[in-house]
Formats: C-alpha cells, structure tokens, sequence
C-alpha cells in the first residue's frame, strides 16, 4: 500500500508512526490493567483468564517498542499523501447513518449514507442523489426484510408500505 | 464407506433440485460481486453472508461455496479487462493478461482463465476429496498441544512470513488477538475486556471486523486518493473462443498451475497468491516463447489463474478437516459455519457427512456452473465493470451495512463497524496487512482454549508443549518461518517477500 510520495513528508511521517506505538503501549496497558481485575480461579494449573491477555499485553507492548525503534530509524514505508474531503464524506455518511437508524428507518438512513458516500467520489448533486438512494434502499429493504427475513428496522416509510 | 461413496452420496445431495438452485443462486452472486473492482474474494463472502442467514445449513452453506468459486472467477475477469486486481492472487493475471486484452486477445484470454481456473478446481476438488479423510484420520490422534502448535504455525505465516514487514505483520496479528479477548471467557465464563458494556459480552463480530476492514477500510482509502481519471476497461475484441494454438500453449500451464497451487492452498500456510507468482516465474522459464512474456503471453495467464483456484481448493482442506482458516477468506467461510454452531474438523466429517461431502460434491458442481456462466455470458460481466465510481462505492457500502444491520440492528454494532472501518483505513494508509487481523480474531480463541487445555491436562507445565514429537517439529517450523524472512529482511532481500504480500486472497 506505500508508494511513491512526497519526500518532505518524511519528518512528519515518523512522528506518525510514534503515535502507532503511543497507541500500541496504550491498548497494552489497559489489557493488563483489565488482566489485573480478573480473579484467578483456582485449579491445578496456574493457568487462568488472565493468563493469556497478560502474554499479548506484554507482546504489544513488545511492539510498540518495536515500533518507536522503526520510526526514530525512518524505517516506515512512505506514505501517499491522503486527501481528507472524501474522507469525511464517508465517515459523515456512515455518522449520519448510525443516528438515523432507529427514528427514520433502515431506507432513509442507509439513503443518506448512499448519497454521502456518491458525493465523496465526486457526485455531488444531492439533491438527486438522496432521493435516488432512498428509493434504491426502499427497494432493498423489500426484498431483504420482506423475503429473506432479515430484521431490519422500520421506519415511517417503510410502515407506509407494509400497510 | 470409500471416499468414493461418500462422494456419491455427496453429489446426491448436491443434486437435489433446491441445492442447484443454491449453488446457481451462489455462483451468480459470487461473479457478479467478484467482477466489481476491489472487490476480492474475502469481502465478496463477507459481503453475501447475511444473504444466507435464513436458509438451512446445508443449502446455504451450499450456496456459499458457491459464491467462494464465483468470486475468484470473477476477479480474474477484472484483473484482465482492467489492470486493478479485486485480490491480490490476480495481480499476476493482470500482468499478462491486460497486456493480451490491449493487443485485442482479450477474448483468448478470458477463455484460458475460466478454462484454466474449471481444470484446476476440478482436479484440486477432487484432491480435496481424496486427501481429506485423510487428514481426518491424522488429526484424531491430535490432542490439544498438537492443535495449538499448528496454530501458531499458522499464525506464523499468515502474519510475518510473507510481506514485506515482520513488525508489521506481527502488529495486525496481536491488534487482531487483542479484539479476540473481548467478551466472556470461554471456560471459567468471566467477562474480559468489556468494561460493563452488554453489547461487548458476545465478543466481536468476525464478519463486521472483515466488512468493516475490508470494505469500509478500502472505500476510504480509494476516497483518500482524490480525484483519478476513470479506469480503462478494455473492450473484448473478436472472438472469446481460442485458437488450436491457444489451445496448445494452455494445457500444460493448467495442469502445472494445479500441481503448485493446490500443495500451497493445502498447507497451513495461507495466501493463494504464491501459488500464483511460483507458477508465473515456471511458465516463464519453460515457455518456447519467452519473448511474449511481459506484452501478453497466455501461458502467464493459464498457470497462474490455475494455481489461484487450486490454491483456493486446497485451502479447504484444513478449513474442513481441521478447522484452521489460513486465509481471511476461509476465516470468514469459518464464521459462515459457526452461524449454525457447526465447527469444522475431524468431528464435523464423523458427525454430519452428508453436510460435509453435500458441500464438497456442491463445489464440483458449482464449478460447472461457472464455466457455463462465465464463457458465453462474459460480455454481461464486463458490463459491470463500467460502473461508475460514485455508484459502485456507494452501493458497496450500502450492502456492507445492510450485512451487519441484519445481524444485529443496533447503533452500537454499527458505530464497531465505523471504528474498524477507520482503523481498516489507516492500517492500509501505514502498510499494515489486514489479513492477519482477521485470522487473529477467529483463531486467537480457538489457540488459546487449546493452550489452556494443554496446560491443564499438564499441571501447568509449560514443557509439554515441546515434548510431542509433532508438536515440536510444528513449533521448530514456525520458528524458522519467522526468523529466516526476518533475517532476509535485515540483509536487504525482502523484495520477493514483499511481492508475495498477502494483503487480501
């Protein structure tokens, strides 16, 4: 996935890749600290709940040493330069989606995040696009909740056409 | 009963006129969702579970094979008519295979892949059959520790052994065994990991991890790069059918493809895509026409899409007959299964034959199928592929959500996916595999309940894990399989181990 990029980025691309391990000593802690609270049963083998979590807490934390080594060394692939726009279409979609499900049903909300997603690759018209992905999404809900049964919620549009 | 009954007895099964309809219903979907660009075979399966969860066991899991094969059908197609693999197995079909559909011998080309790719899962299908007993027998006499051995091994390769980073590797693959303790522990059943939070008790979701990874993750990544001019689909000039030479030049590769392929998929050791690269570097020392290499020899077309698929079958044999997934795409496959709470292994093929050899016979069914639905209705698949951008993201992430709304309708699962999905993304962003993420979370469970078990059986000695002979000869391979890459690695070798990354098969 790396590539050919803008060289200057190099300086900023380690301290990046500092954040990884921040992230990996991070996640290891609270491994352990969720290892600490597990009482251990007693059995003939010293082997309990909190044995295993233990092992990969102390591995990443392995890692994340490994990995602050890697970046002070520059040794991370350079990266392509990532342009966010897009990016926040998409999370934005998937955002409004996910607070949308419950009150406005399964074809608007997934509607919306079609449209989103549209936008972020360049179409930008939502005024045809939301309709457009609602219709689409009303469709599918027929044909999933409707013949395969799958437990999709409903919403006002969809209890207007189970009527 | 021979092997050869039970096979019989299979095919009964899979003839059954609702288990056609599955197996046709399967290789369908898998071949149109497989052709989509960027669309490999891992998030293809992941994609069209939720269509199954409603049906019995055995049609769907009938139908699932189904989409498995269809779904490597139809990346060969993609990689050929336009230069982006869907998988990383197909990057040495586009190699070639572009190159011939440029010169207008896209027809010739497509022919020897879906030909290629039906000789290979054939023979490799029956393989399968033939080797799986077995195998079954072999892993009867394993006990725990020998189980566990081999998971490592496999973990081993899967994470580090190939691309082109050990640390890397290893990142995903404990990134993945640290999501895997999430949940209620299985054998003292105290809660890990889930800081009271309900919806953590069940542990997370195997298939809206890889939706989430390989869907979501790669739908921003793409959105990352900006504005690209519209992919080129080059048009299947003349004929689809090959001439007597084609012909000629394509047999041996098939068969040789096989030959590699299946060996590799079979072993616990994952990734189809080497496979795929070892019979590219023989077809092109064996070829009388070395000069066409590289502008569009269809001997590099034939063996590698050959190996592909017989690497595909093979990865099944352990999936089946020992319940070790070595590809992202057999660990979502073993979430299939698990859906039913049926667990493949030794036990599955004493307790439930008529699903296991049902399933088998259906895959050399569900091959026939596809050579049908691929040769002549090819120009109805290319149609596919000019889909535009906006639409086809649009739509991948529309039914990415419908699969995990239908699991489970809550904002929670839902906000999981989003969370994934952007780890997913920066994960590709820095270079890290994905695959090893996803066989972490399905395995890392399995391993350590076999560990556990050891361990009690011994008192907590930790020894006897090195005092079986088998398990210690597993161990000592995954040790040389993690510390010879490192080491070529280090002298500034890595080069062919980063070509045979696996990121997605």
């Amino acid at each position: 996935m790396s590539g050919n990029a803008i060289p200057s980025t190099r300086a900023k691309a380690d301290k990046a890749a500092f954040g990884i391990a921040l992230f990996l000593a991070a996640l290891s802690a609270l491994i352990f600290w969720d290892a600490s609270r597990l009482q251990a049963v007693a059995s003939y083998s010293r082997v309990g709940p909190a044995t295993i979590p233990t092992v990969i807490a102390a591995c990443l934390l392995g890692l994340a040493v490994w990995t602050a080594v890697a970046a002070r060394a520059g040794d991370f692939p350079r990266r392509e330069r990532q342009e966010i726009g897009p990016v926040a279409w998409v999370v934005g979609g998937l955002v409004l989606q996910m607070l949308c499900l419950k009150t406005l049903g399964f074809s608007i909300a997934t509607g919306l995040l079609f449209a989103m997603t549209a936008a972020a690759f360049g179409k930008r018209k939502l005024h045809v696009t939301i309709p457009l992905g609602i219709l689409l999404c009303l469709a599918i809900w027929l044909l999933f909740a409707g013949l395969l049964q799958l437990s999709l919620p409903a919403g006002p549009l969809e209890h207007l056409l189970r009527r | 009963m021979s092997t050869f009954d039970f096979l019989l007895q299979g095919l009964l099964v899979a003839m059954q006129p609702m288990n056609l309809i599955y197996a046709l219903i399967g290789v369908t979907l898998g071949t149109a969702v497989g052709v989509l660009p960027g669309i490999g075979p891992a998030l293809t399966v992941a994609l069209l579970l939720p269509v199954t969860y409603r049906l019995d066991p055995g049609g769907s899991l009938i139908m699932f094979a189904g989409i498995y094969y269809g779904g490597m059908y139809g990346g060969s197609t993609t990689s050929i008519l336009l230069n982006t693999p869907g998988e990383s197995s197909s990057i040495v079909t586009a190699l070639e295979g572009n190159k011939m559909a440029r010169a207008g011998r896209g027809g010739p080309a497509l022919a020897t892949a879906a030909i290629g790719s039906f000789v290979a899962g054939l023979i490799a299908t029956i393989g399968l059959a033939f080797i799986a007993p077995a195998i079954v027998k072999l892993a009867l006499v394993f006990g725990p520790r020998e189980y566990f051995a081999l998971m490592v091994l496999a973990f081993v390769t899967v994470s580090s052994a190939f691309g082109d980073s050990t640390l890397r590797g290893l990142t995903s693959l404990f990134l993945g065994f640290a999501l895997a303790i999430i949940g209620i522990d299985q054998l003292t059943g105290q809660t890990r990991m889930s800081f009271g939070v309900p919806d953590l008790l069940d542990g997370v979701e195997v298939t809206t991890l890889a939706v989430a990874m390989f869907a979501i993750g790669e739908t921003l990544y793409i959105a990352a790069q900006g504005e690209q001019g519209p992919d080129k689909v080059e048009a299947v000039r003349g004929s689809v059918w090959m001439t007597g030479q084609d012909w000629a030049r394509s047999w041996k590769p098939w068969l040789r493809g096989t030959v590699i392929g299946f060996p590799i998929g079979a072993m616990p050791a994952g990734g189809a895509e080497i496979g795929t690269f070892l019979s590219y570097a023989t077809e092109k020392r064996l070829t009388k026409h070395p000069e066409e290499f590289g502008h569009g020899a269809i001997e590099g077309v034939a063996g590698p899409e050959a190996a592909n698929n017989a690497s595909a079958a093979g990865t099944l044999v352990p999936l089946l007959t020992l319940g070790l997934p070595t590809t992202a795409t057999a660990a979502i496959m073993l979430a299939g299964f698990q859906q039913y709470g049926l667990q493949p292994g030794p036990l599955l093929f004493a307790t439930n034959p008529q699903l296991v050899w049902g399933l088998i016979a259906s895959l050399l069914i569900a091959n026939f199928m596809l050579l049908v639905l691929n040769l002549p209705l090819v120009g109805l698949w290319v149609k596919l592929l000019t889909i535009p951008r906006p639409w086809l993201y649009a739509g991948i992430l529309t039914f990415a959500t419908l699969g995990t709304i239908g699991a489970n309708p809550s904002v929670f699962e839902l906000g999981m996916l989003l969370a994934f999905g952007l780890m997913g993304y920066l994960m590709r962003v820095f270079g890290y595999p994905i695959a090893p993420v996803v066989v972490g979370l399905i395995l890392g469970p399995l391993a350590e309940q076999q560990l556990r078990r050891a361990l009690a059986i011994s008192q907590g000695d930790p020894s006897v894990l090195f005092t079986s002979p088998i398990a210690a000869v597993l161990l000592a391979i995954a040790a040389l399989a993690l510390i010879v890459p490192a080491v070529l690695r280090a002298r500034g070798k890595g080069q062919v181990l980063s070509q045979l990354a696996a990121s997605e098969d």
